[in-house]
C-alpha cells in the first residue's frame, strides 16, 4: 500500500512536470486523501526521526540552515520548496523515495506553517522541534497572535525528544512550560536585543530582556560576518544570507544541531555552506546590474529586511516594492502601515511600487513623506523598468510571496543568479 | 493647534489602524495646520483639549487588559462626545464605545456607553474587503476582521450600508455607527488612507467645533482613489 502511495504521488508529480507545472502541493494532497497513514508510516522508518521548524518569520531560511548543517553527518530529507503544509512534506517524501519504496534517509527536516504544524504533529509526533517566533502575520488566516502562539504550544506538547526555543520571544518561551521534551534555548546577546523588536516593543513597549541562559547565542552581526557562542565556544562565521534576522536564525539552527551532538567546529563549517533560500536575500545579475530579492510578509519581517539599506549605501540602489494581496500574500494589506518607511528616499536613487496593491503602497509611502516615482501594477514591467533605469548600485526588491514567484520567473529568463 | 489623541497605541495596534493617526496628522500638516499627537495608554490622563480621539483594533486579550481602564473613562468620554469632540473608533475600540461586549463564553465586558450599540461574540469571524456607501464619508473601503456582531440601538445611525454577510452583524446590511461627531466602524485598511473624503470630513468637524474656518485646501488624492477602486474589486 505504501508502494501504491509512492507510485501515485510520483505519477502525479511527473504528470505536472510534463505539462510544465511546478506542483509541490498536489501530489502530496492526493496521497494525503487516499493514503492518510502513509506519512506516519514513512516517518517511522527514518532512524533519527523528524525535525519540525515553525514560527512566523524565518521558517524557510532556518529549515535550509538546519538541513545544510545536518547534511554534514546525515542523509537529510527536507521540503525545500516552500510548500509548508502537510501535503508539502508528503510531496517531498514521495519524491525522495525510490520507485521500489525505499526511503534512504537518516533524518527529516520539515518547515511547517503554524496551523499545519498542528495537523502534522497529530499524525507524526516529531522527535525535535525548533520554534522561532510569533509575530503579527496573516491575521486574515490566523485571526490573532495569541491564537498562533496556542498553535505552537500544541507542537511543543507533541514533541518527544528535544525542543529548541527562542528565549527572546515571550510567547515562544512560554511553551516550555508544557512539553515532555528537553528544552534547548537560543537567543541574541542582551546588547543586540533592541535590534529585534517584537510587535509590542515596536509601539513603545519596554524591551524585554530574558534572563534565561541560552546554549546558543548571537553575539554580534557585522555583515557578512556573525559571531556566535555555543555553550562556551565562541566563533565567527561568514553567512551568505544577508540580514540580522538571518543571523538570529543561524543561532536557532546551531542550537538544533547541538541536540544532535554537533561540535562548534562542525556547526561553523556547516553554516558557511548555507545558500540564501528562494527570494530571501537571493541575488541576480541582469544587464550587468545586480538585483537582490527580499521576501516581505509582515511588519516585523519588512522592518528587518529594510535594514539591508543601513548604513546608507554610498551609491544608493533603485528600490522596487511589490505588493500582491492573494491568499498566500495575505488579503489584508493594512500591515504596511505598521512598517516605518520614513527616510527611505535618502537610501534609494528612486522608489517604485508594483503589484495588485501598487497604489496602496504608494499611498503608504506618501504619508511617510517618501516620494514614489511610479506605481506600476504589472510586476514584470516594473522590474524591467527598474533594471533599465538603475545605476551601478543596482536594484533592491521587496516583494510579497506570489509576486516573488512572478519576479523570479522573469529573472531566470533575463538574468543569472549571482 | 489641533490635538489628536491616540488611545492605547501599545495595546490596540495590530491591524494598522495607527495609520489613521498618521493620515489625519499629515493632512492637517499639508494644509499648514499645527498638530499635536498625544498617546494615551493605561492610567495616562486623557487631555481635556482633545479635538480628535482615535482608537484601533487589538487582540481580544488586549481588549480585556484595557477594559477596566477604558470603562473608568466612560463619563469623561461621554462628556467629550456631548461636547462635539470628534472620535473615530475602529473594531475593538468601537465595540468598547458601546454598552457591552458579551463574549462567546457569556462573559460580559462592560463598555463606555458612548454609543448606543451592543456586541455579541461568536465563533465565526467576518473577514474580508468591505465596501461601504456612506452619506457622510462617501464610499468607504477597508478590510474587516472581527468575531463580535454589533447591533445598533435607536441612539445611533449606521455609518453606511454594505452587502449582506458583511458589516456590523452580517444581517442588517449596516456598517459602523454615528452619533453626532462620534464614529465607530469595523473597517481597517486603515480606513482613512483610502477614504480621503471621510478623513477631511473629520478634520472639518474638528475645526468647526473650535470656530476655525473649515475650508480645506484640496489635495491630490488620485492614488488613494486608485487604491480604493482596486480594493473594492478584490476578492473578499
Amino acid at each position: 500500500m505504501d508502494l501504491l502511495a509512492i507510485w501515485l504521488g510520483k505519477l502525479v508529480l511527473a504528470g505536472l512536470r510534463l505539462v510544465g507545472r511546478r506542483g509541490n502541493a498536489l501530489p502530496g494532497l492526493v496521497v494525503e486523501k487516499l493514503f492518510p497513514r502513509f506519512l506516519p508510516r514513512a516517518m517511522d522508518r527514518i532512524p533519527e526521526g523528524v525535525v519540525v521548524v515553525s514560527g512566523t518569520n524565518g521558517k524557510t531560511t532556518t529549515t535550509k540552515m538546519v538541513a545544510t548543517l545536518l547534511a554534514e553527518k546525515y542523509r537529510v530529507l527536507t521540503n525545500d520548496t516552500g510548500s509548508n503544509f502537510v501535503r508539502g512534506a508528503i510531496t517531498a517524501t514521495v519524491a525522495a523515495a525510490s520507485w521500489r519504496g525505499r526511503l534512504p534517509y537518516d533524518v527529516a527536516v520539515f518547515e511547517l506553517d503554524e496551523a499545519w504544524a498542528v495537523r502534522f504533529v497529530a499524525l507524526v509526533p516529531p522527535r525535535r522541534a525548533l520554534l522561532l517566533n510569533v509575530m503579527r502575520d496573516q491575521l486574515d488566516r490566523f485571526g490573532e497572535i495569541d491564537t498562533t502562539a496556542a498553535l505552537l504550544g500544541k507542537v511543543a506538547a507533541a514533541t518527544t525528544g528535544y525542543l529548541v526555543l527562542n528565549r527572546d520571544d515571550e510567547r515562544i518561551a512560554a511553551v516550555a512550560r508544557n512539553t515532555p521534551a528537553q528544552v534547548t534555548w537560543y537567543g541574541v546577546a542582551p546588547a543586540l536585543r533592541p535590534q529585534f523588536p517584537n510587535d509590542e516593543e515596536l509601539y513603545g513597549g519596554e524591551i524585554h530582556v530574558s534572563k534565561q541562559p541560552a546554549e546558543a547565542e548571537l553575539l554580534a552581526v557585522a555583515a557578512p560576518e556573525i559571531r556566535l557562542r555555543l555553550d562556551s565556544d565562541e566563533f565567527t562565521v561568514q553567512l551568505r544570507a544577508q540580514g540580522a534576522h538571518n543571523a538570529q536564525n543561524a543561532a536557532g539552527a546551531a542550537a538544533l544541531a547541538l541536540t544532535f551532538g554537533f561540535t562548534a567546529e562542525e556547526i561553523a563549517a556547516g553554516l558557511t555552506k548555507v545558500e540564501p533560500a528562494f527570494g530571501r536575500g537571493q541575488s541576480f545579475t541582469v544587464d550587468g546590474r545586480r538585483l537582490t530579492l527580499h521576501l516581505v510578509k509582515n511588519p516585523a519581517g519588512f522592518r528587518q529586511s529594510l535594514r539591508v539599506l543601513d548604513p546608507v549605501p554610498s551609491k544608493p540602489p533603485t528600490v522596487l516594492i511589490v505588493i500582491n494581496d492573494d491568499y498566500a500574500d495575505g488579503r489584508d494589506v493594512s500591515w504596511l502601515w505598521d512598517v516605518d518607511f520614513t527616510g527611505l528616499e535618502t537610501k534609494a536613487r528612486a522608489i517604485n511600487t508594483s503589484g495588485t496593491r501598487a497604489a496602496d503602497m504608494a499611498v503608504r509611502l506618501r504619508y511617510d513623506g517618501v516620494p514614489v516615482e511610479r506605481a506600476e501594477p504589472e510586476p514584470e514591467l516594473a522590474l524591467r523598468r527598474a533594471v533599465t533605469e538603475a545605476g551601478e548600485a543596482g536594484v533592491v526588491v521587496f516583494s510579497t510571496y506570489t509576486a516573488m514567484w512572478a519576479l523570479h520567473g522573469v529573472l531566470t529568463k533575463i538574468g543569472e543568479e549571482a | 493647534m489641533i490635538t489628536l489623541v491616540h488611545l492605547y497605541p501599545r495595546e490596540m495596534n495590530i491591524y494598522g489602524d495607527t495609520g489613521n493617526v498618521l493620515v489625519l496628522r499629515r493632512r492637517l500638516e499639508w494644509r499648514g495646520l499645527d498638530v499635536e499627537v498625544v498617546p494615551v495608554s493605561i492610567s495616562d490622563r486623557l487631555p481635556g483639549n482633545a479635538d480628535i480621539v482615535l482608537g484601533g483594533g487589538g487582540q481580544d486579550a488586549a481588549q480585556g487588559e484595557i477594559g477596566a481602564d477604558f470603562v473608568a473613562r466612560g463619563s469623561q468620554l461621554r462628556a467629550m462626545a456631548d461636547d462635539g469632540v470628534v472620535m473615530l473608533a475602529i473594531c475593538g475600540t468601537y465595540q468598547l464605545l458601546g454598552h457591552e461586549f458579551v463574549t462567546q463564553e457569556g462573559r460580559v465586558i462592560e463598555g463606555t456607553r458612548v454609543l448606543d450599540v451592543r456586541t455579541q461574540g461568536q465563533s465565526a469571524r467576518l473577514i474580508g474587503n468591505n465596501v461601504v456607501e456612506s452619506s457622510i464619508g462617501g464610499r468607504l473601503v477597508g478590510y474587516e476582521n472581527h468575531s463580535g456582531l454589533t447591533d445598533l440601538g435607536p441612539g445611533v445611525d449606521p455609518l453606511g450600508t454594505t452587502e449582506a454577510g458583511r458589516g456590523n452583524n452580517g444581517r442588517d446590511r449596516t456598517e459602523g455607527a454615528v452619533r453626532a461627531n462620534v464614529f465607530g466602524t469595523y473597517l481597517h485598511g486603515p480606513v482613512l488612507a483610502k477614504s480621503p473624503r471621510f478623513a477631511d470630513e473629520l478634520i472639518r468637524r474638528a475645526l468647526a467645533r473650535r470656530g476655525h474656518p473649515t475650508e480645506l485646501e484640496p489635495l491630490d488624492d488620485s492614488l488613494a482613489e486608485q487604491a480604493a477602486a482596486v480594493a473594492a474589486r478584490r476578492p473578499r
